[in-house]
């Protein structure tokens, strides 16, 4: 991809607004259409591009696998640490009135956000896992033999 | 919620037990990954089992006498919410998920180290455990589409831990890929047919849906909802014509997996079947459709036949064991067609007894895999005398699953004869005996080759490790103990006869 010099310079300025327009998905999913599973496939999506277009090396040298496998646990984990905070103050499990028991109505939308965040997490590091898993795989023709 | 907050009353550790029966090993699979240290793994992987086998003991001992203990997700009151409720009938179930898996754990630990790379076995007890998760939670719910995400949960973790037997086989891939597209397929008619509940009913809790359908039995959007679900679910449990991707799924699987599965996940999917076929239809429905006649009968007793008789043919022990349980599932469906009190306490008995009998066999294959490198009866030649621990317990499960007087195979066999004499069809009590004969041909086919035949090979094979061994005998010692020792599997099977049978009615509308 050496030579595709309008294909680097498009994809590094649009790799940044990827990102972004993923948080915007992430962080406005509660009351706009959005949300964790749509964030974590856009902000993969991110990660893919540059790793097709400046090859999977580089890609995983900004993201690496390990970091990849421990994000995928890690949303797990805080969705399901939501729900386990609640069982510790008292409440049935996953219920966010826990989170601000004097306003429920911001337990709820705090309690949302970051099982939301979980979702958009895991969803991320699923996706690139899945694209890392595929593209890791040595080819039957390299592209020389073409 | 809202009105709550004021008088809100703290839950105590007691009112969450059926949401940490599910949650346990569900965080601790992710947390397995997240730390990443193989040498944790396992010692985590057990404590979540062994927790939730408490969790599972303390809850059958709450529902045992008939109680029903309902927990909502988030604080949501069904049928909007998701409700977790605890019954005989599941508590039973989740009793059997757990009690195998603390089991299997102890011996997946020298079996799968010597089965898979050691790379693999940090995620391997992170999908055992997640695995698990899945069947605790379709049991557990009350809600028919979480029924459905769970046991997506399971199947998943399933198809890649039958795909780590590709280290010592390579078949076990397509056996793995065959069954993702079956059970792919079982999992998506299932939950077409939900989809046609939902069109007729607007609700998901299964209790509601009762309440809903009651007065909806002649809609066909109703009928196509029940053969989807059937033959959905038909497929997980690999009811006959639909157990394809059984035999070679339990074959080529390691044998921790194996043993796990075949003593766990197709019962969980009869489970899920019993439910739908008495709590959520009622027998009305079905007396109506009649349905448990026109094929439940015919290939409960083909699969009984055939199945048996395939196995006779068999020349690899595991394969041989996997067409018996599909021969067993045979006398499950029987025990749901007789539509009796009687018959479906005899499925949930041979739901359980069969799950036990089957771990102490597929624990016994798992050790002979491990030191002859084989399960073809011509590598086992003799092994009763160099393996003499592991081959009288297999001896054991072997005489169990025939039903000789005295194990728990027989019990359940027996309550089979008798619900089928209770309605008068003496001829199907000859036919449950007859195919018990044909389990006793190939029981003894597996003792003539571990004691009669000489040994195969030259270099002697020394007995499986103690770590192995004793997983393996307390199951065998189960299989006695409960052919002797009735109150509690009888209790609990009776229990929960009743409360499959007792239907909507005292549930909450």
């Amino acid at each position: 991809m050496r030579h595709h010099l309008i294909l680097r310079v498009i994809t590094k300025l649009l790799v940044g607004t990827i990102f972004l327009f993923a948080l915007y998905v992430q962080f406005h999913g509660d009351y706009s259409p959005g949300g964790g599973f749509q964030a974590g496939v856009i902000m993969a999506v991110g990660f893919i591009l540059y790793g097709i277009v400046f090859s999977l090396d580089k890609a995983q040298k900004v993201f690496p696998p390990w970091l990849v496998h421990k994000l995928v646990a890690f949303g797990v984990l805080l969705y399901g640490g939501t729900g386990i905070y609640s069982i510790l103050m008292g409440y049935a499990y996953l219920d966010y009135t826990a989170i601000d028991p004097n306003h429920p109505s911001h337990g709820q939308h705090l309690g949302i956000l970051i099982v939301e965040l979980g979702v958009g997490i895991t969803v991320t590091g699923v996706m690139v896992a899945v694209y890392y898993a595929f593209a890791a795989r040595t080819p039957v023709l390299s592209d020389e033999d073409w | 919620m809202a009105t709550q907050t004021t008088h809100h009353v703290a839950m105590t550790l007691a009112d969450h037990l059926p949401i940490l029966q599910v949650l346990i090993p569900f965080i601790t699979a992710p947390l397995i990954v997240f730390i990443g240290r193989r040498e944790l793994a396992w010692p985590l992987a057990f404590i979540a089992s062994a927790t939730s086998f408490l969790i599972a003991c303390l809850l059958l001992s709450k529902v045992i006498g008939g109680g029903v203990i309902s927990y909502q997700i988030g604080g949501w009151a069904p049928p909007l919410g998701i409700e977790y409720r605890v019954d005989a009938a599941n508590a039973f179930v989740l009793f059997l998920v757990t009690g195998i898996a603390t089991l299997v754990l102890p011996y997946a630990r020298y079996s799968v180290g010597a089965e898979m790379p050691q790379r693999t076995q940090t995620l391997f007890y992170s999908l055992f455990l997640l695995c698990m998760t899945g069947l605790l939670g379709v049991t557990i719910t009350a809600d028919a589409f979480n029924v459905f995400v769970f046991l997506e949960i399971s199947s998943l973790s399933t198809y890649v831990l039958i795909a780590q037997g590709s280290y010592r086989d390579k078949r076990a891939l397509t056996a793995s890929f065959n069954y993702l597209i079956m059970g792919t397929i079982g999992a998506t008619f299932f939950v077409i047919g939900l989809g046609f509940l939902y069109m007729a009913t607007g609700t998901l809790n299964m209790a509601d849906l009762a309440d809903r359908l009651a007065g909806q039995y002649d809609s066909r959007t109703v009928r196509a909802g029940f053969a989807f679900i059937l033959v959905g679910m038909g497929l997980k449990v690999a009811i006959f014509p639909l157990h394809f991707w059984l035999p070679n799924a339990y074959t080529y699987a390691p044998s921790a997996v194996t043993t796990f599965l075949a003593a766990t996940a197709t019962k969980v999917a009869v489970y899920v079947l019993l439910r739908f076929i008495f709590s959520v239809f009622q027998p009305a429905f079905l007396a109506e459709t009649s349905t448990l006649e026109i094929i439940f009968y015919p290939f409960a007793l083909l699969a009984m036949f055939a199945a048996s008789a395939t196995a006779i043919f068999q020349r690899d022990l595991k394969r041989m064991l996997a067409y018996s349980s599909i021969a067993q599932i045979g006398y499950m469906l029987l025990g749901i067609a007789l539509l009796s009190e009687t018959g479906l306490m005899a499925t949930i008995l041979h739901l359980f007894n069969h799950g036990i009998t089957k771990a102490a066999l597929f624990m016994g294959v798992g050790a002979y895999a491990l030191r002859s490198k084989s399960t073809f009866y011509i590598d086992l030649q003799g092994l009763g005398k160099t393996m003499p621990w592991t081959s009288a317990a297999v001896v054991i499960g072997g005489v169990s699953l025939i039903g000789v007087p005295g194990t728990a195979g027989f019990l359940s066999k027996w309550l089979l004869v008798q619900a089928a004499l209770e309605q008068g069809y003496w001829p199907i009590s000859m036919l449950i005996v007859a195919s018990s004969l044909l389990a006793v041909i190939y029981v003894w086919r597996l003792v003539e080759t571990l004691y009669l035949s000489a040994p195969n090979s030259e270099q002697p094979i020394r007995e499986a490790p103690l770590s192995m061994l004793l997983p393996l005998w307390i199951v065998a010692l189960a299989c006695i103990y409960f052919g002797f020792e009735t109150d509690i599997t009888l209790g609990a099977a009776k229990a929960a006869a009743q409360a499959l049978l007792a239907g909507s009615s005292g549930m909450m509308h």
